[in-house]
């Protein structure tokens, strides 16, 4: 066994190999961007070495500083996760040439996979079943036409090089053909820099199985079962389970001994991932095979109680698989979502930001987080928006997602987007319960898993009134003894009362505070808020009671109940009168001088403080720049112009 | 320290009683003071709303700190004056905190009246600053005000505590170094302008506020030209050209907040407020004090009983507990400030005022505020007592207590007359604060002595003339002053005219005291010269 390894990647999955790593007592060698100076994965490996900027090109993508790092830090052998150079043939070779084990299958094997149209010709010759398709080199229009005439529509084109639903559309008339054909390749171009297509027959609601196999050096290779992973939003996945409910003892036989053969008809070792897509019949077709460990690798380990990654390091160190097909069982059923920084009510662009407060379920053997980030950690523009995995196992598939429900209501993320809810809405769907997903159920049923739009029930408005309350009479209070201190809205003969306002999504709710004799009166119902810990709390409300976990960050109130989370904006009009306060910033020239360059065009979005352009006076430059986020509809001098005090420059039209 | 012991039952049918007859007082205190925080009619408070103004009320509100005690001075001023319209004097102030610093807060109610200045209202803005200037704390002017009420000018502009008083005290509380600020939320005409120009910094709402010294319609009619309040003097104007206010708001919330801003860059204060002990809360309930005090103000109750529900811990070291009887004085925290206590226990004997000179010599001598807790028929009176020279010893007591010049606080809670007014620390001498309870009464003497004294006159006038006087007629000769002496002597004519700062209840005196004597802490105490005392 390896004494020292590399682990060629960040996030969770290093962590995830730096646990397995510490548990055999191999020493950790992480790499590391500038943008992750101070990641996780930086944090909890034995040591950890600088790669390069931001940007994955010039840093985890580099396989020769990766490879030099190694060397230099006495590694044996580089893991490298998922992404990144994972699937890279290349680097696969450069890492033998430069006598580092790549933990991982041979480069002969990455290279036979990487391209679609040639795997499936290996496939077809190995008995693996295809969807029926076009995979040949004769790339003219008419001639990828003609092939989709023979397959019958509708129609899969997809690009040979393509992933991640790059170059990927599909084709429901023949007339549309040529038209959706050309997009794919432009967009195969752009991404892979290679436009050639192929051609298959188009699934209706079809369902995404993979089988996760493994191969040793000692030529055996068996399946560690199936993964449905049909919950998918745009070809990514967001729900994994395993066992497939669809799937019995007999496909999963059959499918296991055809993706044993797809592996051992590319030669491979290690741990590999055979994609099939199946249809409504149970029908399975060969998709691809992915040659690496998967994101979503942890159902696999939660059903059978193996490690992948330690079955990886043993089969790099040479070792023979620690188990045979007939010695694997499964136990139980698991799903693993993935938790990303996204923003799901707005089309889930990914969100970045610090995570201000996360609070994790109770973990144990049968709820497992995969995460690379702690709280207080930055979620970065630069790379993968995926915050963590959460994984649960239980006996069957109705207690596992009983379980996970609960632990999706536990888990609290605030200062950046997520999915935790649109996850909770997808678990909860019907289409999921009872076992009929396809891949485009997401799709389909939007509007349904999406925030719902409705306004937070009284009681979470008037616990978060509640809060604010109590935060400002802590503040006032704080190291303040003196009665001005109290922060009981005390009035002479007479009772203070106010009305608090919330945002919530699109509303905008009130709730009428009376201060009663250092009491509260909220809604009309007396009311108090007892600290039971930090962030959780007692609301008493007339003559009910409800614990209530709430976390101030900025000025709204994250409040906790029930398994949801809501949202509410404390709206202090004073605070948003400041807020939207107008920098007036001057348009006209501040003195006489001349015009060194304008810097907009016009019509162009620009942010609050961007430069519009640059003047010279008495010697000196001057910018002018945006007072508020909007465009310029218009400039009023040109470069080199003589302007005069108060001569108007701009014109400027602030957003809303 | 010792704790004061009750003998209260709180079950007995007096405390009952008395419970009863001060609650039915104290609810229509809170009613009075509810429908005058209203302010003007419903008609002017919707004009005002609908111009996107808030009201003074709830620009106080939202100018002190969120949650935080407003202390108002004399909420009833001009109750029932000016045939009952002038709501508050037109005019709200008291202390808040802003960025946790206490500040004296003028704010005009323009709903009342467009916050013309009544007779009543200057004395009220002018009380405010001088609450300012003893305590030391900045003012900040919500400015929305027409200017005086032209109908009463000789009685607001001339004299020397009338409306050029204002800007006098402005000037020289600037000159003290106590910050003058300014928030122009509606007009400022004439002799108010100067409230903004007098300030050290001044904010301006757009399109509300205005400054000038005479409005469009003065303009045109001494010089002809036309113009709009706007271009006149308005917020762009001032803050972009003239310069008399300093920063531009778009509406009342942001003038607000700019107002708070301002406040919070005033630098450090110059004293520590916090209380030197820690605050505890009266052994005894407060809110017994309503069962504790007779309505009657025939009635007496043992003084120490009030005290155990005002004073933390209910404990009281006395001073002299032998000696006077009648006067009880000694040392107690209120809210962790120390204070002496002189409270009236009866009438005044020339021992009780030799006693109580004694125990302000010493919180003098000791930087230790004074808390007078006033009920009192007068100094005792009879041959006796004026030849042992009981004026002699009344004077020591009234010396020591005007020159003082520890902060001193005054709570009427029961009767306060004649001479007894003086020697306990009556309005006219400066007491930091005065408050009355709802059962309290004010007057030069009682009705039915003044109505004697003035009857007994006439009576010797009559039998002078040797006519005989019915005792019918003495009776009608006597009630109409009976009459005038009750109704003058009511606190609310009381707190109309200023005699006091505000009607408070029982329970809330503590409270009260403890936020008066944490402003006062703003202003370093400075050492007495006690004038010459008659020996």
């Amino acid at each position: 066994m390896f004494a020292r390894i590399l682990i060629a990647n960040r996030g969770e999955i290093a962590c995830r190999v730096i646990d397995t790593c510490r548990r055999l007592g191999i020493a950790t060698v992480a790499i590391y961007s500038d943008a992750d100076a101070n990641a996780r994965h930086v944090r909890l490996a034995d040591e950890a070495w600088r790669v390069g900027p931001a940007a994955a090109s010039e840093s985890y993508l580099r396989a020769d500083r990766v490879i030099e790092v190694a060397q230099q830090a006495g590694a044996e052998a580089v893991h490298p996760g998922y992404g990144f150079l994972s699937e890279n043939a290349d680097f696969a070779r450069a890492c033998a040439e430069a006598g580092l084990v790549f933990i991982g299958p041979p480069a002969e094997s990455i290279r036979a996979m990487g391209s679609k149209s040639a795997a499936k010709a290996l496939m077809q010759k190995a008995g693996v079943p295809l969807v029926p398709g076009y995979h040949g080199d004769d790339q003219r229009a008419g001639q990828l036409a003609a092939e989709a005439e023979r397959i019958g529509y509708p129609v899969m084109i997809k690009a040979s090089a393509g992933g991640g639903g790059k170059g990927m559309r599909v084709v429901r008339v023949p007339e549309e053909f040529a038209e959706v054909l050309a997009s794919c390749q432009r967009e195969s171009r752009a991404s892979f820099g290679d436009d050639r297509m192929l051609v298959e027959k188009y699934l209706e609601r079809p369902r995404h199985i993979e089988i996760q196999v493994f191969a040793d050096t000692q030529g055996h290779t068996l399946s560690l079962f199936e993964r449905d992973c049909s919950s998918q939003r745009r070809h990514q996945k967001v729900v994994e389970e395993a066992p497939a409910p669809s799937v019995d003892a007999a496909q999963r036989e059959a499918m296991g001994r055809s993706a044993c053969d797809a592996a051992q008809a590319v030669g491979y070792v290690g741990a590999g991932t055979v994609e099939f897509i199946v249809d409504s019949d149970g029908v399975y077709y060969f998709m691809e095979m992915n040659t690496r460990l998967q994101v979503e690798h942890p159902i696999t380990e939660m059903i059978t109680g193996l490690d992948l990654v330690e079955w990886q390091l043993r089969v790099a160190a040479g070792e023979p698989l620690p188990r045979t097909q007939d010695g694997l069982t499964i136990k139980g059923h698991a799903i693993e979502v993935r938790v990303y920084a996204e923003t799901p009510d707005n089309g889930f662009l990914p969100s970045v930001g610090r995570l201000a407060h996360l609070a994790l379920p109770a973990l144990g053997p049968d709820v497992r987080w995969d995460s690379g980030v702690a709280q207080g950690d930055q979620i970065t523009p630069y790379y993968d928006p995926m915050i963590a995995k959460l994984i649960v196992h239980a006996h069957d598939r109705v207690a596992a997602i009983a379980r996970m429900r609960i632990a999706l209501g536990e888990l609290e993320i605030i200062g950046v987007g997520h999915n935790v809810d649109f996850l909770a809405c997808l678990i909860d769907h019907p289409a999921f319960r009872d076992a009929s997903v396809d891949t485009g159920l997401i799709e389909r049923d939007m509007q349904f898993l999406v925030a719902s739009g409705q306004a937070p029930p009284a009681p979470v408005a008037q616990a978060a009134a509640l809060a604010q309350l109590a935060s400002e009479r802590r503040a006032s209070a704080q190291n303040d003894d003196s009665p001005w201190a109290a922060g009981d809205g005390w009035r002479l003969n007479s009772q203070y009362s106010r009305r608090l306002n919330f945002a919530a999504g699109e509303h905008d709710i009130a709730v009428d505070v009376e201060y009663a004799d250092g009491a509260w009166r909220v809604d009309g119902l007396r009311a108090a808020l007892h600290v039971d810990g930090v962030g959780h709390y007692r609301v008493v409300l007339g003559g009910r009671q409800f614990a209530v976990h709430m976390v101030e960050h900025g000025s709204a109130w994250h409040v906790f109940l029930g398994g949801q989370h809501y949202r509410l904006d404390y709206r202090d009009a004073l605070a948003e009168a400041i807020a939207s306060e107008e920098v007036e910033s001057e348009l006209t020239a501040p003195m006489p001088g001349r015009i060194v360059s304008i810097l907009q065009e016009t019509g162009t979005p620009v942010d609050k403080g961007a430069p519009l352009l640059v003047m010279e006076a008495m010697k000196m430059e001057l910018t002018i720049a945006a007072p508020a986020n909007g465009r310029v509809t218009a400039y009023c001098c040109a470069e080199g112009d003589q302007v005069m005090d108060g001569d108007e420059l701009v014109e400027f039209e602030p957003d809303g | 320290m010792s704790v004061i012991e009750s003998k209260i039952r709180t079950h007995s049918d007096d405390f009952r009683a008395n419970r009863e007859a001060m609650q039915a007082l104290i609810s229509e205190l809170r009613e009075v003071t509810a429908r005058t925080a209203r302010g003007g009619s419903e008609s002017a408070r919707q004009k005002h709303a609908d111009r996107g103004k808030l009201h003074a009320r709830a620009r106080i509100d939202r100018l002190i700190d969120p949650g935080s005690p407003f202390l108002e001075l004399s909420p009833l001023a001009a109750h029932d004056m000016y045939d009952g319209r002038i709501a508050a004097a037109g005019l709200i102030t008291g202390i808040g905190r802003i960025q946790g610093r206490e500040c004296v807060i003028v704010a005009n109610d323009a709903t009342v009246k467009g916050g013309t200045y009544y007779p009543m209202t200057v004395k009220k803005h002018l009380r405010a600053q001088q609450v300012a200037l003893a305590n030391c704390l900045p003012c900040v002017y919500l400015v929305d005000s027409g200017g005086a009420f032209l109908p009463l000018q000789d009685e607001v502009f001339a004299d020397g505590e009338h409306f050029g008083r204002i800007f006098y005290n402005q000037a020289n509380l600037s000159a003290r170094g106590i910050p003058q600020i300014a928030c122009v939320m509606g007009s400022c005409t004439a002799g108010g302008a100067y409230v903004p120009a007098m300030s050290d910094e001044a904010v301006i709402v757009r399109n509300q506020g205005t400054i000038f010294l005479a409005g469009p319609p003065l303009v045109k009619a001494a010089t002809g030209e036309q113009v709009s309040a706007e271009d006149l003097g308005g917020g762009d104007v001032h803050t972009r050209l003239s310069g008399v206010a300093d920063h531009l708001a778009e509406n009342d919330s942001h003038a607000l907040a700019l107002t708070r801003r301002i406040v919070a860059n005033l630098g450090a204060r110059r004293a520590s407020t916090q209380p030197p002990a820690t605050p505890e809360p009266p052994a005894y309930d407060p809110a017994e004090l309503a069962g504790v005090m007779p309505t009657d103000l025939y009635k007496q109750v043992d003084v120490r009983e009030i005290i155990a529900r005002i004073v933390d811990g209910s404990r009281l070291d006395e001073f002299k507990a032998r000696y006077g009887t009648t006067l009880v004085t000694g040392f107690a925290h209120i809210h962790g400030y120390p204070v002496g206590i002189i409270a009236s226990n009866g009438v005044l004997f020339s021992e009780s005022a030799q006693k109580g000179a004694h125990f302000v010599e010493l919180c003098a001598q000791r930087h230790v505020p004074l808390v007078f807790l006033q009920n009192i028929s007068g100094f005792m009176v009879g041959r006796k007592y004026e030849n042992e020279g009981i004026a002699r010893h009344g004077a020591k007591l009234v010396t020591a207590v005007a020159t003082a010049s520890v902060p001193k606080f005054t709570v009427l809670i029961g009767g306060s007359y004649g001479a007894g007014n003086y020697g306990m620390c009556g309005r006219a001498y400066d007491p930091r604060f005065l408050w009355s309870w709802p059962n309290a009464r004010i007057s030069v003497m009682g009705g039915e002595q003044a109505a004697s004294v003035l009857a007994t006159v006439r009576r010797d006038a009559i039998e002078a003339r040797g006519e005989h006087w019915s005792a019918e007629d003495e009776e009608e000769f006597k009630r109409p002053t009976r009459e005038q002496f009750e109704a003058q002597s009511h606190p609310y004519y009381a707190t109309a005219r200023l005699w006091d700062d505000g009607i408070v209840e029982p329970a809330q005196t503590r409270r009260a005291l403890g936020l008066g004597l944490a402003a006062a802490a703003n202003a370093p105490i400075e050492g007495t010269h006690f004038g010459v005392f008659r020996m």
